[in-house]
């Protein structure tokens, strides 16, 4: 824009100022400019067709539904809520970051918010789901820009999203190298062929291989 | 933690299937939901009218009735329904506080019904939402002032036996008591009348001689009164020194406003007396007559209007001090401007600066007397703005005192605010402990860790042998503990646990943690812990191979140097482990140590314990594989870690 028409423009808004300001109606913008929260609301599909989609069992999407229409009455989550929600079980530390990743695992549709076939269809692989798509789904939460591939910058961040949580107050006293160190053990475990990055097939492959990944996997299979 | 979100609960437990991939020792057991009952309705039949929830929400708040086994007392056989013979209405707020987890408070309630309900229910009110709390406040706030005053109206009855000085102090102070007591009230109210109106007829100039200029009468008729004046003291003398022999408490007297005020009042006279041969402290003496017109503030002990006034006066004093402020800078500005606008002006009274301070304050109060005009165009528009910013300046503060004196007019409230202050810390405190007695999530979590979940430790340790456990009555108990926290609780208890283990790290509380930091700081190697101490006998020989490796300054030498004495002492760990293990929970350095022993004895190359007092890091994982003889590794490796704090 020419420097003449900026002119124009600023003098033009100086002068509805002094207008505003005489007749004293300067404030009223302020609350017009204001967005107003769209009422978003969303009704899930039927329960019939998530009884078919996911393992729950009818009563147990009817406690889920109640539950999660309880904090969410609108019927989606967006991350503000999913973060607060998620913190509460996690007093000492910052659970935000880690809750970050996990609405994005979470979000397979990338919308920006979590409706309640999302949520369903997540808790159905981690709770009812085979231990292979219980993997898919920690590879998934894993790689941050969902390119395949587990790289060890992406693995520091969860990592430290993981020590996040602890909060300060730990023993013994949590130092800056540990989630690197962790990240190191990682890597050399699952990295097989060293090339620096981890996929999905090693990453497979090695927790198969591993008993207590194996076991930890089953542990909260009677959840709900 | 709040009810709605215990519903998401088992999305935060799923949720940590995330971290398994990444934890290098294995996952503590779930704790099994052995009472697992179908979420049911249950009818709640309040005084006829019938309420339904589920179960779960009234679980959520175990240390209330409903939440709590108590309700089974009201539990009626023939209808299958819980029956309370209560309000109603107020049942309302109670029930919709679980379903919500906010507490709120109706506003056509009353407030000592309210009270009585939710005292009923075990609810404490300090838990009401902020968005009701301040009328709840208020509401009780008035209602204790009302029933205060009700107190004091008894106040006056007479106690049996009094002393004649007690009689006198209770005359004095409520003077309907008796009729002495009013007689003497009225008698002083007259002389106080009379000698202040004494006081203002003297200046009067009454009558004059023809040869001589006007003289007040006081001048005129001096003996008459010097007898006034003599007989009003004489009065007010009197009263002050029965006043001071009646009193409770003399000092106190002494130091109080309206005694002050006595002497005051009194004091010129004498003062007159010693002094009247003296003709170069005239002046002063007549300063001091000055001094008499305080009687007129006697008159306070005799009307509330003006004890009232004295009060507001007294609670604004931060609204008055603020307008004095403001008007100070305001007058100096303006009294600069005025004096360098009218500088030029010849023959002006603006002489300097603070003469047109008179000049700003008569402008900015809209008096205007007219004695400093500005003469100049630019003082006259200086001087128009003067007096439009002074009328905003003072009109400011002074609805906010007059807004406070109704208020304390109409309540005729005394030391309100001291209260305040000691409800709001009470209240504070109240919440405080309650939720340390129902689960604050934190340090419930300790609190449950440091009795040794003794259960979990037993399930998750494979170890070839089993250990004999002689202290069998221990186990049950701590079963009995682990029972009494809800399900809920043992849940998220386990959620925690499972982020322990994923980061090898623990939640301690607070003062722990600065404990073991500042012990980090101070880098006290050679010391000791008691609970080591204890096990002097049997770890003393790891221990004293330990305690040479920490007085070497290295902080974070190699770890595979560190390998070797780790084997020789896994024999010996093997029987520690046990004994260890029978020792009862003494203090919760080796509970802390009794439990990490437990659960890490698969994994020993897992832990990478890097802390900073001990700089011995851990083995690098190599493989996750659990190994039988290396179990006793980590488990020394925790066991040598709380000995060097």
């Amino acid at each position: 824009m020419s420097c003449r028409k900026r002119c124009k423009r600023e003098i033009f808004k100086f002068a509805q100022y002094l207008f505003r300001l005489i007749t004293g109606s300067l404030n009223n913008d302020s609350v017009e400019d204001e967005l107003e929260l769209s009422a978003v609301r969303h009704r899930p599909e039927g329960l019939e067709q998530l009884e078919a989609q996911t393992r729950f069992s009818r009563k147990e999407l009817q406690i889920l539904y109640r539950g999660f229409k309880n904090e969410c009455p609108s019927g989606i989550v967006n991350e503000e809520t999913f973060k607060e929600i998620y913190a509460q079980f996690f007093p000492q530390g910052d659970a935000t970051t880690y809750a970050h990743f996990l609405f994005n695992a979470f979000d397979t549709d990338h919308n920006g918010s979590v409706s309640f076939e999302d949520f369903v269809m997540g808790l159905s692989i981690l709770l009812r789901g085979t231990v292979q798509e219980k993997l898919n789904w920690a590879f998934n939460l894993y790689d941050i820009n969902k390119d395949g591939f587990i790289t060890k910058e992406e693995m520091l961040d969860i990592m430290k999203a993981i020590y996040d949580m602890m909060g300060k107050c730990t023993y013994p006293v949590l130092r800056e190298e540990a989630p690197r160190q962790h990240v190191e053990v990682f890597f050399q475990k699952m990295d097989k062929n060293k090339d620096g990055v981890v996929t999905i097939d090693e990453f497979i492959d090695c927790c198969q291989n591993d008993e207590n990944i194996m076991r930890s996997m089953h542990l909260f299979e009677n959840v709900l | 933690m709040a009810a709605g979100v215990a519903a998401w609960l088992p999305f935060a437990r799923a949720a940590a299937i995330g971290w398994m991939p990444v934890a290098n020792m294995p996952m503590p057991v779930a704790p099994s939901e052995k009472n697992k009952r179908q979420d049911e309705l249950i009818i709640l039949n309040v005084s006829g009218r019938r309420f339904q929830t589920w179960r779960n929400t009234l679980d959520r708040y175990p240390d209330t009735l409903l939440g709590s086994s108590e309700k089974e007392f009201f539990y009626n056989e023939e209808s299958k329904e819980y029956f309370f013979d209560r309000d109603p209405d107020v049942f309302r707020s109670v029930l919709n506080f679980y379903r919500t987890g906010k507490l709120h408070f109706p506003r056509y309630e009353c407030i000592t019904s309210y009270d009585e309900e939710l005292a009923f229910f075990g609810i404490i009110p300090e838990i009401i939402g902020d968005c009701c709390y301040e009328e709840y406040k208020d509401r009780k706030r008035e209602n204790a002032e009302r029933l205060m005053d009700d107190q004091e109206d008894n106040k006056d009855a007479k106690l049996p036996n009094m002393t004649f000085r007690e009689t006198m102090w209770r005359a004095f102070e409520n003077p309907h008591t008796s009729t002495m007591a009013l007689v003497f009230y009225y008698v002083t109210g007259f002389f106080i009348a009379v000698s202040v109106i004494t006081n203002v007829v003297e200046t009067v100039p009454c009558g004059s001689s023809p040869n001589q200029k006007e003289v007040p009468c006081g001048e005129r008729y001096t003996v008459a009164f010097f007898c006034m004046d003599t007989a009003c003291v004489m009065i007010f003398t009197v009263e002050y020194l029965m006043r001071l022999f009646a009193a409770p408490s003399r000092y106190r007297f002494m130091r109080s406003v309206m005694s002050i005020i006595d002497v005051v009042a009194i004091l010129p006279y004498y003062i007159g007396l010693v002094m009247t041969d003296n003709e170069d402290v005239s002046g002063a003496f007549v300063t001091l007559r000055v001094f008499r017109v305080f009687r007129i503030f006697k008159f306070s002990r005799h009307s509330q209007g003006l004890r009232i006034l004295g009060y507001t006066l007294k609670s604004c004093a931060s609204e008055l001090g603020f307008l004095l402020f403001s008007l100070t800078m305001a007058i100096i500005i303006f009294a600069t401007v005025m004096f360098y606008a009218e500088k030029g002006s010849s023959s002006s009274k603006f002489t300097s600066i603070p003469a047109s301070f008179w000049y700003t304050i008569v402008t900015m109060t809209t008096l205007g007397y007219g004695d400093m005009v500005p003469k100049t165009i630019a003082g006259k528009i200086f001087g128009s703005i003067c007096s439009l910013s002074g009328v905003l300046v003072i009109a400011l503060p002074v609805p906010v005192i007059v807004s406070n004196f109704s208020r304390i007019y109409h309540q005729n409230q005394r030391a309100d605010k001291r209260r305040a202050q000691k409800v709001q810390k009470a209240r504070l405190a109240r919440i405080r402990i309650s939720k340390t007695g129902s689960a604050v999530q934190s340090s419930a979590f300790l609190h449950s860790k440091r009795n040794g979940l003794f259960n979990e430790a037993l399930e998750l340790t494979q170890l070839p042998y089993k250990i004999n456990l002689s202290d069998q009555s221990s186990i049950d108990e701590d079963q009995r503990l682990s029972k009494s926290t809800s399900l809920l609780e043992s849940q998220h208890h386990h959620l925690l646990h499972c982020l322990e283990k994923t980061t090898n790290h623990e939640f301690v509380d607070e003062q722990y943690y600065q404990q073991s930091y500042l012990e980090a700081g101070m880098q006290n190697y050679p010391s000791r812990s008691p609970s080591l101490s204890s096990q002097d006998g049997v770890t003393g020989t790891c221990c004293t191979r330990r305690s040479k490796k920490h007085h070497k300054p290295l902080p974070n030498t190699s770890a595979p140097a560190h390998i070797p004495p780790l084997k020789h002492t896994h024999q010996l760990g093997l029987q520690e482990l046990s004994t260890i293990h029978i020792q009862p929970l003494s203090t919760s350095r080796s509970s802390l140590n009794m439990r990490v022993d437990e659960q890490a004895p698969l994994n020993c190359q897992s832990s990478q314990i890097t802390t900073a007092i001990i700089s011995i890091p851990t083995p690098p994982v190599t493989t996750p594989e659990g190994d039988a003889h290396l179990p006793a590794g980590p488990a020394h490796q925790n066991v040598v870690k709380v000995s060097a704090l």
